[in-house]
């Protein structure tokens, strides 16, 4: 059976996402959710010399968030970012192998929102969503 | 006569579709339901032979166009128990039939510190316009509470309606849980402290018999799109003395007998609530669906989905890990159910059936307060309907157990 985009790849980083907490030293963050489907995602990051050196998230949410989230992590540590903020939704199908279609994007676009914001900005990571129910 | 499934599916060209390669499971006519090749046909020869603006035309396409759509109203009056076709409103859908009552009827009837007693099981369209209404006109808001199995729990309608709510409106059957109110003796207890009862019957009319009179409802609103009709059709039954009494929301053409600069006077009943040109192809077409739907008769329409819901409840309780929501009594259920598989969410897990060719909804159904009330933020949810088969629930249950694996629950 095709498993469309639940590639094996992408449930072990949803079974097992990496960078997983929270970064003690990090110096941007930033917290979103997709109100429509509960899926929550907070960016912490280490930002030195405009170049992301550590990034660790938390999350909450279906495979599809919490996979793209994890693989983000790992591929930010080391960009630049300028590297990171020209990331668009063709970028993030390429990294995740599979085009989670239409009405399953916004999903994986959490994630990437996300870790924008955090270097933008950094805003405060706080908000009415409980990442720990 | 029990229902001829297999000569049912036939009549329904879209099942014939492959997704993916896989044969097309429809498991989401809850959200709207497929069309027969008849009201599909019906719409394609209104275009084709006889398409004209209704009313009022004097040529002979327009006049055809009018009883072909005023035929439409009375099938649709005969069918759920209407005493006269001007008791039948058409509108766009529920939710438009919803909001004409509360924006029209309430607003004018309510003051301020009225109640209005709601459910928590109601979809956004029975709670939002009461929310919009109470707000402007300073109205207090109370909702039913339900039971752990989702079911109206009577001590607390027992409760509020104690607080004499001037309004009660409820759904006949929940979208998200198939729950069956006891709507009529709920009604009769609403009337005695002279409440009017509002029904939210989108999800009862297209899947058992449903009588105005029985119920003794004041207002009813349904969705044509959700029983074999066309999209942007559906219907407000009001009892005819409140239609007389209301204003109508909408100001335009055709809801109007005469006009001046500085006065208007309405147009007689239905037609001061449709302004504008109408759905007519839409109506045209719901008159067929309520034509198909008659032949197939209700009560058959009812058993064949009381046998697959009470198929589809065994098979899945079957399924590791799989939490079911809503009573397991079959007489107090339509074919509605809803789940969560373990903790795969309720969006992988429709994309992983929708892989398999089966098309569930997930998602918080439009009732956002009942999943804060049942603690989930979301549900799948696979619906019946009259051409859905126990082999549908066979494949269905073995795409969940595929998930399963999947997701190593």
């Amino acid at each position: 059976m095709t498993k469309g985009i639940y590639k094996e790849t992408i449930l072990d980083h949803y079974r097992h996402p990496r960078n997983y907490g929270d970064l003690p030293n990090a110096n941007a963050r930033a917290k979103d959710s997709n109100v429509l489907c509960g899926d929550v995602v907070e960016m912490q990051l280490r930002i030195d010399a405009n170049r992301i050196d550590e990034a660790r998230f938390r999350g909450e949410g279906c495979a599809i968030s919490i996979a793209t989230a994890s693989m983000l992590t790992e591929f930010a540590k080391g960009k630049s970012i300028r590297e990171i903020k020209k990331l668009g939704k063709e970028e993030l199908i390429r990294l995740l192998g599979a085009d989670p279609g239409p009405g399953r994007i916004e999903c994986a676009l959490l994630g990437l929102e996300v870790l924008k914001a955090a270097i933008d900005g950094g805003q405060d990571p706080t908000g009415p969503e409980e990442l720990d129910r | 006569m029990p229902l001829n499934v297999t000569k049912v599916r036939a009549d329904f060209p879209i099942l014939k579709r492959k997704i993916g390669g896989k044969p097309l499971v429809y498991l989401d006519s809850a959200a709207t339901s497929q069309k027969p090749r008849v009201v599909i046909d019906a719409i394609d020869r209104y275009y084709r032979e006889y398409n004209a603006n209704v009313h009022r035309g004097i040529h002979r396409l327009s006049e055809e166009a009018t009883i072909a759509f005023e035929q439409s109203r009375e099938k649709f009056a005969r069918f759920i128990g209407a005493k006269t076709a001007k008791e039948i409103i058409f509108v766009r859908n529920a939710t438009e039939a919803l909001n004409l009552v509360a924006f029209s009827w309430a607003r004018a009837n309510l003051k301020p510190g009225d109640r209005v007693l709601l459910t928590e099981m109601e979809h956004h369209s029975n709670i939002v316009p009461w929310q919009m209404v109470a707000k402007e006109k300073g109205l207090k808001l109370d909702y039913v509470r339900i039971n752990d199995d989702g079911i109206l729990d009577w001590a607390s309608f027992a409760e509020l309606i104690k607080q004499s709510p001037k309004v009660f409106s409820l759904a006949h059957v929940s979208n998200a849980l198939g729950t069956i109110n006891p709507v009529k003796e709920m009604a009769r207890e609403a009337h005695k402290i002279g409440a009017t009862v509002i029904v939210d019957a989108a999800q009862s009319v297209p899947h058992m018999p449903v009588d105005v009179a029985d119920l003794e409802c004041d207002f009813l609103a349904a969705s044509g799109h959700k029983m074999l009709a066309p999209a942007g059709t559906g219907v407000l039954y009001g009892r005819q003395d409140l239609l007389e009494n209301m204003e109508p929301l909408m100001g335009g053409g055709e809801m109007i007998k005469e006009v001046h600069l500085q006065s208007v006077r309405w147009n007689d009943l239905p037609w001061k609530f449709e302004a504008g040109t109408p759905n007519i192809e839409g109506v045209i077409g719901l008159g067929v669906a309520v034509d198909y739907l008659s032949k197939l008769g209700m009560q058959n329409v009812r058993e064949h989905e009381k046998d697959i819901t009470k198929y589809a409840l065994e098979r899945l309780a079957s399924v590791k890990g799989l939490a079911l929501y809503g009573t397991k009594d079959i007489e107090k259920r339509g074919a509605a159910v809803s789940f969560n598989l373990g903790n795969i969410h309720a969006h992988d897990l429709a994309t992983v059936l929708d892989i398999q060719g089966i098309a569930i909804r997930s998602g918080h159904h439009c009732a956002q307060p009942l999943m804060e009330r049942l603690r989930v933020p979301a549900t799948s949810r696979a619906s019946f309907y009259i051409y859905n088969t126990r082999r549908e629930v066979d494949i269905l249950v073995r795409a969940l157990e595929t998930a399963r694996k999947m997701f190593n629950i």
